[in-house]
């Protein structure tokens, strides 16, 4: 799936990144724990959380993970996006909650992890 | 190669917390090692590091980069581990809310380090400090 269409299912805005719009995720994992996140095959993974702050970014650094959405109306900080910039991610938010998101997009046809 | 580095981690410092491991992933990439064995050096190292920030007052992080392995000893002034045993199963946690408010802290830290290193050694005495030592082979 595109990230363009994770911004459109998920009604998202796209706060860093829109030069990668195009580029495709294959998996998602939703989670707020960043331990279990630092546990998975990274490959053109979606990390899905309502975890906002700077340590999820530096996660998603240590990991390899490109593209994050941020639930539940949680907005990115500018350390947050200039990190994130820094190392060639995706940044989305989205008002939905993690539960709604998650379905959204594996009905959409994100593949779970596990 | 015979490089080394050396940084100080602050303990409770969670804006800085993983530069280490981020600094290291860049030289590691530098060097040019395949980016799966980067991938779980620098996981190893960002949770060891996570643990210094989230448990003791300050620590050094050392790295030893070798032509076939890095090692990276990890020692702090702190609480000490009582029974190692019991902090490596999944699960077992001893942290703060602050710390589970960055999305850790559920006992999953030294498991991922021992997943992820290819040896592990922790010594610890209560009241001073915990070394960790881990070394990847590339």
């Amino acid at each position: 799936m595109k990230i363009s269409e994770i911004l459109e299912l998920c009604d998202a805005r796209l706060v860093c990144g829109n030069e990668r719009i195009s580029n495709e995720v294959t998996s998602a994992f939703s989670s707020d724990l960043m331990s279990d996140v630092l546990m998975l095959p990274a490959e053109k993974l979606l990390l899905i959380t309502g975890l906002c702050n700077i340590q999820t970014i530096r996660t998603a650094e240590m990991a390899e993970i490109r593209c994050i959405l941020f639930v539940r109306n949680k907005r990115a900080t500018e350390e947050m996006k200039s990190l994130a910039n820094e190392h060639g991610m995706v940044i989305l938010e989205t008002p939905f909650s993690l539960f709604r998101t998650s379905g959204l997009l594996f009905a959409g046809g994100l593949k779970p992890v596990y | 190669m015979g490089i080394e580095q050396q940084y100080t981690v602050k303990g409770g410092d969670f804006s800085h917390a993983g530069s280490a491991s981020s600094h290291v992933r860049k030289l590691l990439k530098q060097l040019e090692i395949a980016p799966e064995k980067i991938r779980r050096i620098v996981i190893a190292l960002y949770e060891a590091e996570m643990n210094i920030v989230a448990h003791a007052s300050s620590g050094i992080v050392r790295i030893f980069l070798e032509k076939d392995a890095i090692i990276m000893v990890l020692e702090d002034q702190g609480p000490g581990i009582p029974d190692i045993e019991q902090a490596m199963k999944e699960g077992f946690s001893t942290a703060s809310r602050k710390v589970r408010e960055m999305g850790f802290g559920a006992g999953m830290g030294l498991a991922n380090m021992k997943r992820n290193a290819d040896l592990l050694e922790i010594t610890s005495t209560v009241r001073v400090g915990t070394t960790v030592r881990m070394t990847n082979y590339f």
